[in-house]
Parts: C-alpha cells; structure tokens; sequence
C-alpha cells in the first residue's frame, strides 16, 4: 500500500502515471471507516471559549452540552425534568430550594455538591465579562443549606430562573479547577458531563472523551466524539453522505437530499426560536420613516407578506408562519394569536388612510447569508405590490450588528434561537431599554404585561400576561413575527437512538451504534 | 554577495514596519465595532461594551494600541485571541505546518503540471500538442476553485468513496492519512496555477527559442533535447521562477475557498474567520506572519535568480 506513490513518481507516461495515481486513491481512503466507537459530529462553526460562563455562540453550548451537565433540563413536551438537580421548590416568591443529586463527581474528581452550585451560580454573577449575569440577575445570594440542598434567595420574582437553568446557566464547573485556570478555564474544561474535554484546534476540532466516572454512565455509548468544524454546507452533507460523519446539522433546503439517502435519516423538530422583522421606533436619521411613525404604515407591511409563501421559498416549507416568540409546544403559548393573512387591497387602504405616497422606499437589512438574502428578496417583492420599495442591504455579520446596534437601519430580519422560557425570548427584545431592544420599543402596557409574566410562577397567570403583551405587539408591531423555525440534523443509519429537542443541541445519551 | 544580502535583510525590516501600521489603520477603516461582535446577547448594555472595550484596550488611541502591539510583538508575544483566549503565537504555530503542506503540495502539482506543459506547448507551438496544453491550460484557470472543490468531493468521496471528503490529518500522525485529506484540496489549488505556470513557461520559452544562442547550440548540431533544456529553458525559467515565489508566497498566505470547502484548518481559514469575528490580535498576527514568509520567499527567488543566471551575481 506504501509503495504506490513511490512508483508514480518516476513514471514516465502520463497515462500509466494516471492509472497509478487513481489506483493509489482508495488505498489512501482510511479515513473514512470512524473508530467503532468514536462517534463524528460535523459543527457549521467553530465554538467560541468553552466555559459556561464566558460562552456566547450557540456552536459552543453544542460542544458544552457533551462536557457540562446542567442543573435542569427539558423534554420533548418541554416539561423541565431533573438533571443534577434532582427537584426544586418555591417556598416564597424568592426563595428558591434546589435539591442535588448525590454520588455525582466532576472530571477532576471533586465531588458535585451544593457548594460547587453556589461557587458556578455566583461565578456567573460576579465574574468579569460573564455572559449570564442578565440571565440570571434575578438572583441575590445562593446559600448552602446542607451538602445537597441549595438556597437561592432572589433580589426581586423572577419565575422563569429553573427555566433558564436548563441553558448554560445550569451548567456547573469544578470550582477547584475554575479557581486553578481563571479566565482561562474555557481551554480545558472541566464539568460533571458524560465527556471529558480532551483537545481542541481551533477551526477544526473538538475531541472529548467519555468520562467513566459519569453518574448516569449506562445511557452513554461511546467513547469519544469529534466535532469537526465545517462552515460549508455542502461540504458538511458531502461528509455525512461520504460516513465520515455520523451526525451533523442540515440546511433546510438539503433535507431532501437526506430523506432520500437510504444510508441516512433526517431527524426534525419544531424548535424554540423564531424568524422576525425588526422595525427601527429609533430617531436615527435613516429610521425617521413613516414605517417608524405609524403603526397603520407597519400594519400595512405586515399584511403584504405572505409568511407561508415564503418559507415554502426560502426553506422548502420547513419553517411554520408563527405571530409569537412562543413555541406552539411551549405550555405558555397562546393560540388565540395567530398569524394574519396576506391582505394587499387592506394593505394599501392603510397606506392610502396613513397619507403614504407610494412607493413607500424603506430600507431592510439582512444577514449575508444565501437564505436571508433569498428571505430579504422575496419580502421585496412581496411588499412591492402593496406599495412599499424596499431596499435590500445584505451586510456582512459583523457590521449587521453594528449597523442594528446603532439603529442605522428602518428594518432587520433576523431571528432569534430560542430558550425554553418566553421571557428568555421576549423581555430583552421588547421591554423598554431591555439589552436587545432593536426596535427601540417602549410602551408601558407591554412593559407591564411582560414584568407580570415573569414575575408569577403560575402557567396560566403568565400565559394571560403574554396574551396581553402579544396583542398590543401585534398593534404597535415593532416586531414582525415571520415564522417558527425548525432544527434539522442528518444521521447515518449507522447510529441509533438520537433524538432531538426543542433546543437542538445534540445530547449525546442513548445515542448508540446501531444493532 | 553578502553586502547585497545585508541590504536586502535591511529592507524587509522597515517593509513589515510599514505592514503592521498599515493593519492597523486599515482595522480602523472596518465596520463593524468589535466590543459589540464580541458581547452577544449583552451588546444593548453600555456597561458590558464599555467593560470590553477596557479589557481589549479599545477604548485607548489607536497610536496606543500599536505602540502596546509592537511592544509586546518584539518581545515575541503575539497576544490573544479575543474570541477563543488562545495565544495568537500558538494558533498560528498550529496552522503553519497545515498550510506548509497544502501549499507545498499544491506548489509541486502546479509546477509538474505547469512547467513541462509550457516547454511542450512551445517546443511544439501552433501544432496540436500546443492547442491542447493551452485548451487545458485556460480550463484550469477559469475554473472556479469552489465548483471544482465541491465536484471533487462527490466524485471522489461521494460516489466512489476512495478519498475523505474534507477534514485534516497532520503528517506527523499518518502520512497515509494526511495525503488522503490534501491531495483533493491540493489538486484542486495547483491545478489552477498550473495553468498560469504553463502560459507563463511557453511565452518564455518562446522568446528563449528564438534568441541567437539556441540558434548556435542548434547549428552546433545538438540534440533538440539538450538546446530546450539545457539552453532554451534554463533561461526562461529567470521569470517562472519569479512567478513561482509570488504564486508560492500566496498559497502559503492560506487558500480561503479551498480551506473553506475541504474543511482545512489552515490560514485562509484562520485569517477570515478572525476577519469577521473582529479578533484583531489574530488578524495582525496572521498578517504579519504571512509578510514575513512572503519577503523570505522573495528573497529565496532573488537568490535562486543568481544560481540560475550567473551573470547576476556581479551586478
């Protein structure tokens, strides 16, 4: 096998060196057969620093959910089941009693107990730079009541705390290993997950392994797993097709291409996150529009897009037309908001009652990305007919951001990935002066309506609350709600028992080789 | 030769001096703020970005932060990254011997293709073997990268399952393995340059052929072997070797779309996702390197101009 491309060298005919070379490559093809156990996950991008803390991208808490367990975690019908925890209790509206599992070690062998939940939640809390200190600012002090019993003692209500303890927020560190490393525990972490952390190069892979240690190590089948970043799409699906993934995240628009691969199955599930249309409120120059000024002008808007035939456009109808940050499976979902119906005679009798002259030319930025730039077009045309011309500006990630941060812009699509708890996927958006407030909305009814939801634990209190929210957003329209998205993920038939929820993240129990 | 070497080494210093202010002043020119790419979810909260922006020193005068990268750049201290807190040297020391062997690779495909299609195409100018060379030849440069990478792949990986689609395994782990993950890539940026290698060979093999001395070694009865490449070739290699520092130097600066198509883990990669992550320290890292390589290959091809052409030495 070694020999073959010594002879291809001296070769002298093109045609003999050409047979040679094409003979030598499937002997050079090793790759592709995986270690039995080792089990391929191809990643869209490379992680950000590992550490729940420090984490921001969504790719990074994929790889975490391998190596950090959480405090809480969800099902299917998005009920919060016990991870770590093993049950918790309100005993006022700011008390909170967290009970822990016991037997439970970190990788470095300190045990899990409820001094390890205090130092994590604290960590959050305090440490410079922490991205989960607006999640979880509710929170005063936590206090260690006894080796498995933690208190949390909050500094105002805050109902949705267990909810956003089943993200990275609940995802418990070794204290003795994050005091050790500081800032820089994200390079080697170390948690109570069923793998270990084993290397990382950066832009192309994560290798953990599994941790024989683990509490719940039954429901964990294989040794390692490699996450191979992979940006490209077609390139990802090509690996998956090739078996040199095991699993990987699909475009939309490739999950035929899986469905029909006998070696393949596509694994699909509504997800928490939303698509939507940002409307600038701002007083930036470029947003002082009648779009800005009157809400019959985004009325009007809103009823010349057509959300079903868009996603049938845009993602081959995976996508479902949503009017709500809430996911349809979510208990606090309110199904008496529904989308509109496309409506261009009524969308340009509002136009005309709002004294527009049209064409109405309004600016609208997306992601450059395929889809968003396909999304900005489609709604272009869409909105053309009702009177609206809309400019299409496809800006680059980095200055999308800044461009919306700014508010230079009268409209954004964009979206959100979603968490389990509405106000995760609403109150920053929508509250006045709340940290992703794009739209620069404020109006005190939504204000109060939201503070209401997220302040009482009971299901239908907090559902009465957003139905009220939601309906004066559907009057005053800072947001357009486009649709509810969908995770899709490609896995070879050679792997067995994966499933995935609401979140997305690949949970990699009971996931197996296949009989 | 040695004063002229000297001169040389003296130019490359004030050369990557200008480079690096030049990164700066042009990260300036970039939209996009990097305190709000770098908060996430928190970018609406003015006491995280002002918090970020101390830390990351982008609060201070641009003339500050320079002085403060050159300070630490000369004591070999190439900083962090933002994104991922690893050290920019140790990035870069993990991608060099990837794109070292892509290039490479790619380079010895380029050159094996490229050159002797050019003395061919020439020694056998307006005749078929010369239209064929050029027909492939100009097939190989308007190919886009992109396309040829991703129908690779479903030949030779998807199809016939002889080659791993994408990915990368360091030599030093399985030779074996490793050829399997570049060649495709590899094949796919020499083939290209081969092209340009080939039409660069023919137009100087061409004007070589017809100068006097060729006409003399042939009138001195040598064989047709010997006057190409002995006579003709040595000295039209003077400007393909030129080509070849440049065409070298850019490969080894990373190969975007190949690195992005293959899933290689190289500069390109390293370099653009830097780009829109706003990591500068990565960017200026990446830069600087890549100058460095690109001024030593420049200096190789000088040198190799005078071990060709002797009459060089004495100017």
């Amino acid at each position: 096998m070694t020999t073959s491309f010594q002879t291809a060298r001296p070769s002298r005919s093109p045609g003999r060196a050409l047979r040679i070379l094409l003979g030598a490559l499937p002997l050079l093809a090793g790759l592709g057969a995986a270690e039995a156990q080792t089990l391929r996950i191809g990643m869209r991008d490379d992680p950000d620093i590992l550490d729940p803390t420090l984490s921001r991208t969504y790719v990074g808490t994929v790889v975490m959910t391998a190596l950090c367990n959480k405090l809480f975690d969800f099902d299917e019908k998005l009920n919060i089941v016990p991870m770590l925890a093993t049950g918790y209790e309100w005993t006022d509206e700011k008390n909170l009693i967290i009970r822990l599992r016991s037997g439970v070690t970190f990788h470095d062998g300190t045990p899990f107990d409820a001094a390890a939940v205090k130092y994590t939640l604290e960590r959050h809390l305090s440490m410079q730079g922490s991205y989960r200190r607006s999640e979880i600012g509710a929170m005063g002090h936590a206090e260690v009541v006894d080796p498995l019993t933690v208190r949390v003692v909050m500094k105002r209500p805050f109902a949705p705390f267990v909810a956003v303890l089943t993200d990275r927020a609940g995802m418990m560190v070794s204290p003795r290993a994050a005091e050790a490393a500081g800032r820089d525990f994200g390079r080697a972490p170390v948690c109570a997950g069923p793998f270990r952390f084993v290397e990382r190069v950066a832009q192309d892979r994560v290798v953990v392994q599994r941790y024989p240690g683990y509490w719940d190590a039954g429901r964990i089948h294989y040794d390692r797993v490699h996450y191979s970043i992979m940006p490209n799409s077609t390139a990802r699906l090509a690996n998956l097709q090739s078996g040199t993934l095991d699993l990987t995240e699909v475009a939309p628009l490739d999950a035929e291409t899986v469905t029909k691969d006998r070696r393949l199955a596509l694994v699909s599930t509504p997800s928490l996150g939303y698509g939507s249309i940002t409307i600038n409120l701002g007083d930036h120059p470029q947003a002082r529009t009648p779009l800005a000024q009157d809400a019959r002008v985004r009325r009007a808007f809103e009823l010349s897009l057509d959300r079903k035939a868009l996603t049938e456009v845009v993602v081959a109808g995976l996508y479902e037309p949503a009017a709500q940050p809430t996911a349809p499976a979510s208990p606090l979902h309110v199904p008496s908001v529904t989308p509109s119906a496309r409506d261009i005679p009524r969308a340009r009798a509002l136009l005309r009652e709002a004294g527009v002259a049209t064409p109405l030319k309004v600016s609208l930025l997306v992601y450059n990305t395929p889809q968003a730039v396909q999304s900005g077009e489609v709604i272009q045309a869409m909105a053309a007919e009702a009177g609206f011309e809309v400019e299409v500006k496809a800006f680059e990630f980095g200055a999308a951001l800044t461009a919306v941060n700014n508010g230079e812009l009268a409209m954004t699509l964009g979206g959100w990935s979603g968490l389990l708890d509405t106000d995760s996927n609403s109150w920053s958006f929508l509250h006045t002066g709340g940290a992703l407030n794009m739209a620069r909305y404020s109006n005190p009814v939504v204000d109060a309506a939201l503070d209401r939801a997220r302040e009482s634990t009971d299901v239908a209190t907090r559902r009465a609350a957003y139905e009220e929210a939601w309906k004066q957003i559907g009057a005053d329209l800072p947001l357009i709600y486009l649709w509810q998205t969908r995770n899709v993920a490609g896995v070879s038939r050679k792997v067995a028992g994966f499933r995935l929820l609401a979140d997305g993240l690949i949970r990699l129990q009971d996931v197996r080789p296949a009989p | 030769m040695w004063g002229w070497l000297l001169r040389r080494l003296g130019q490359i210093i004030p050369t990557l001096l200008i480079l690096s202010v030049m990164i700066f002043a042009l990260q300036q020119l970039m939209p996009g703020d990097p305190a709000i790419i770098m908060a996430g979810e928190e970018r609406g909260d003015p006491q995280v970005l002002a918090e970020i922006r101390a830390e990351l020193m982008l609060d201070r005068p641009v003339w500050e932060q320079y002085a403060a990268w050159l300070w630490r750049l000369l004591h070999g201290d190439l900083g962090f990254s933002w994104r991922i807190r690893q050290p920019v040297g140790s990035l870069i020391l993990e991608k060099l011997p990837v794109t070292l062997q892509l290039g490479t690779m790619a380079f010895v495909i380029a050159v094996a293709i490229g050159v002797p299609a050019g003395v061919i195409s020439a020694a056998y100018r307006d005749r078929p073997a010369d239209w064929a060379a050029n027909g492939i030849a100009l097939a190989g440069i308007s190919t886009p990268n992109f396309w040829l990478g991703i129908m690779m792949i479903l030949l030779f990986s998807v199809q016939l399952g002889w080659l791993p689609p994408s990915g990368y395994v360091p030599l030093s782990e399985d030779w074996r393995q490793s050829l399997a993950t570049t060649i495709m890539p590899a094949f796919v940026l020499g083939g290209g340059i081969a092209g340009v290698f080939m039409r660069h060979t023919r137009a100087a093999m061409i004007g070589a052929l017809g100068q006097d001395y060729v006409r003399t070694a042939r009138a001195k009865g040598l064989p047709e072997r010997t006057v190409i490449g002995r006579h003709a070739l040595r000295n039209a290699l003077i400007p393909v070797v030129t080509l070849g520092t440049i065409e070298l130097g850019r490969l080894l600066a990373g190969a975007v779309l190949t690195e992005q198509i293959f899933s290689i883990p190289g500069f390109g990669k390293l370099i653009v996702d830097a780009v829109f992550n706003r990591d500068y320290p990565v960017v200026q890292g990446v830069v600087v390197t890549t100058a460095v390589i690109f001024v030593s290959l420049s200096l190789i091809g000088d040198m190799l101009y005078m071990a060709i052409n002797p009459r060089l030495r004495a100017a």
